[in-house]
């Protein structure tokens, strides 16, 4: 009968239409401002920078090797090194973002800068709300406004985090053991030197072992920088 | 011109398309349909010629959209591409990652682990199920069904996005395969969630049909019209759901068997008349084979790792070679061309689009037909905008 195809339609119209009241399945919408559906773990939107501690500046994990810069798709990071270098996680001078300015509204999430950072010091953030009224200043976020403590990043990406956590943990129990190990090393060098000699090498010697694990550290962490380029 | 010579200029196989003579007296009437038509998907125009009702004349005009993504590529390197082929065709990210990674894989010689080939099925073939879904959607709607299809159609695919969601960080711009694996692995959660989605979709198809299938306006809209004759089709390089609505049995899921497509049992829907419903049809059967293809990966994936431990990710330099990797994309083949010359950054990069080539022979199947019905063909052709200008 002409029409039978257009009944059939309308009466699945009706059952979704009627089922919406009774089945909470058929109700695909939520009311936004006010409910919320909550975002998925590995959400992303925009890259915000990771430090330790509370002092956002001292704790910064970056340490301006600037391979995001180069690798960014469509170059929105932009990043000035530092003359001078601060104490890094385990303890070794780095170089700092002197500036890391980071363009949002050219920024297309897409991840890479965290996928080539060999510091795990840029993560995505699951922060979407950002609509401002700036559009100049307002979407071009400096270093300042880009870090997020490690327990804010705990607390979006938690599996994510404990492994880099762990991954982090690791390292600086290598580097420790491998500090450890060059001071020894330096202090048995040392002592084997003081015994020949006469006295006077020996006030040198506690000296040596100090400064040995720093020299060993400084050219650690020229490496991952090299290797990026 | 005498007939003999115009036999002449005709190349083998290749028509262009029948003049259709205005009829009586007076001008005809120049419409530009677009770019800012609501029915063209996007920025778009058509230039039509009308006698009356009846198009005399039709030329694409595109190019609105263009975003330099050829060029683009080329000054980046071959992983910075990646994101910038989830904007082509926005609709089915995943696939162009696919189709991306791999021509890449095919320049360097990169294999890939058994279970990222599996994640990479899973994924394409959701894709196409929510591009099919919504390409219908739209096709109704340019109907003049205003929402209701349209919305039962976003309403899977919002359940599929949200698996792609929780599994890529992001819903349509995904970003996930990489020259030799994918980014993450999948989770058990996930698969569970999928498993659980992939069952629900079998209703959602039922529901689709008894919706729409023998509707009597839609039938009297679309059966009979914008015919493709397979002949011309083959000719002008179409290729995907188009093709084989016209007849064509060509799957490069059959064809190619790339990835790991060989070990799934799947039939490839094929059209008789080649019109508008053909295509609907073929795009409803195809989504109940990719349904099929789920059920039978999804139990059988395997463990183990998703990066082959040979991929580089950093330093990523191919020899000099040239490589074209393609897959059977929700729109059609989707290929990359690239030639590397030993740099960072490939020499040449070129994207054959399957939604820009369906259009070329956008006039020949709105010729004689009214207005109102070349918005219909134009959207039975399924393309995004981003895809076919890039």
């Amino acid at each position: 009968m002409l029409g039978d195809g257009i009944l059939k339609g309308m009466a699945e119209t009706a059952r979704n239409f009627f089922g919406s009241y009774v089945s909470k399945e058929r109700l695909t919408t939520v009311e936004y401002p006010e409910q919320r559906i909550p975002t998925a773990e590995n959400a992303r939107v925009f890259p915000f920078l990771v430090y330790d501690g509370t002092d956002w500046e001292a704790g910064m994990r970056c340490v301006a090797c600037q391979i995001c810069e180069k690798e960014c798709p469509p170059k929105c990071i932009y990043i000035d090194k530092s003359t001078d270098k601060k104490p890094d996680y385990v303890g070794k001078p780095q170089f700092y973002p002197a500036r890391f300015d980071i363009d949002i509204s050219v920024c297309m999430s897409c991840q890479i800068c965290v996928e080539v950072c060999p510091f795990e010091a840029i993560k995505m953030d699951t922060q979407f709300e950002l609509a401002t009224d700036d559009r100049f200043g307002g979407l071009l976020y400096d270093r300042k406004e880009l870090s997020r403590s490690n327990e804010y990043y705990h607390a979006i990406h938690p599996t994510e985090a404990a492994e880099v956590d762990a991954r982090l943990a690791e390292e600086k129990a290598k580097v420790e053991a491998k500090a450890k190990a060059a001071a020894e090393a330096a202090a048995a060098k040392a002592a084997a030197a003081a015994t020949q000699p006469a006295a006077p090498a020996k006030a040198d010697s506690s000296g040596l072992a100090a400064t040995a694990p720093e020299a060993a550290s400084l050219t650690d962490a020229t490496k991952p920088a090299g290797g990026g380029s | 011109m005498s007939v003999a010579e115009d036999k002449a200029e005709r190349v083998e196989g290749w028509n262009r398309p029948p003049v259709i003579e205005p009829e009586g007296e007076g001008e005809l009437l120049e419409v530009a349909m677009g770019p800012h038509h609501p029915s063209t998907h996007g920025v778009f125009r058509m230039d039509v010629a009308l006698d009356g009702e009846r198009v005399v004349r039709l030329k694409p005009v595109f190019g609105y959209l263009h975003r330099n993504h050829e060029k683009i590529a080329e000054g980046a390197s071959y992983l910075a591409s990646m994101p910038y082929t989830d904007r082509l065709d926005y609709f089915c990210s995943l696939t162009n990652n696919w189709a991306y990674a791999l021509a890449v894989e095919k320049l360097v010689g990169q294999a890939v682990p058994e279970r990222a080939e599996y994640i990479r099925v899973i994924l394409a073939e959701l894709t196409r199920v929510q591009n099919h879904a919504s390409s219908i959607g739209f096709l109704i709607q340019e109907m003049g069904a205003s929402g209701t299809p349209l919305m039962y159609a976003f309403k899977e695919r919002e359940k599929i996005l949200d698996l792609f969601e929780s599994l890529t960080g992001s819903r349509m711009m995904c970003n996930y395969m990489r020259f030799g694996g994918c980014r993450v692995d999948v989770s058990g959660p996930w698969l569970d969630a999928t498993r659980k989605v992939v069952a629900g979709l079998p209703a959602f198809v039922d529901e689709f049909e008894a919706l729409l299938s023998t509707n009597e306006i839609l039938m009297a809209r679309c059966q009979g019209m914008g015919i493709l004759p397979p002949e011309l089709a083959v000719n002008a390089g179409v290729s995907g759901p188009m093709l084989r609505a016209a007849g064509v049995n060509y799957d490069i899921r059959k064809v190619d068997r790339y990835g790991i497509y060989d070990r799934f049992q799947f039939r490839v829907p094929l059209g008789d008349h080649g019109d508008i419903y053909d295509r609907y049809m073929v795009r409803i059967l195809e989504m109940r084979e990719s349904i099929k293809i789920l059920e039978q990966a999804l139990p059988t994936i395997p463990t183990g790792p998703i990066m082959d431990a040979k991929a580089k990710i950093r330093g990523f330099r191919p020899k000099p070679g040239e490589a074209y990797g393609r897959i059977e994309a929700p729109k059609g083949e989707l290929g990359f061309y690239l030639i590397s010359d030993g740099g960072p950054n490939p020499y040449r990069y070129r994207v054959r689009p399957p939604s820009l080539i369906n259009l070329t022979i956008l006039e020949d199947m709105c010729l004689g037909h009214n207005v109102a019905d070349v918005v219909l063909i134009f959207g039975s052709v399924d393309i995004v905008l981003g895809e076919v200008d890039r």
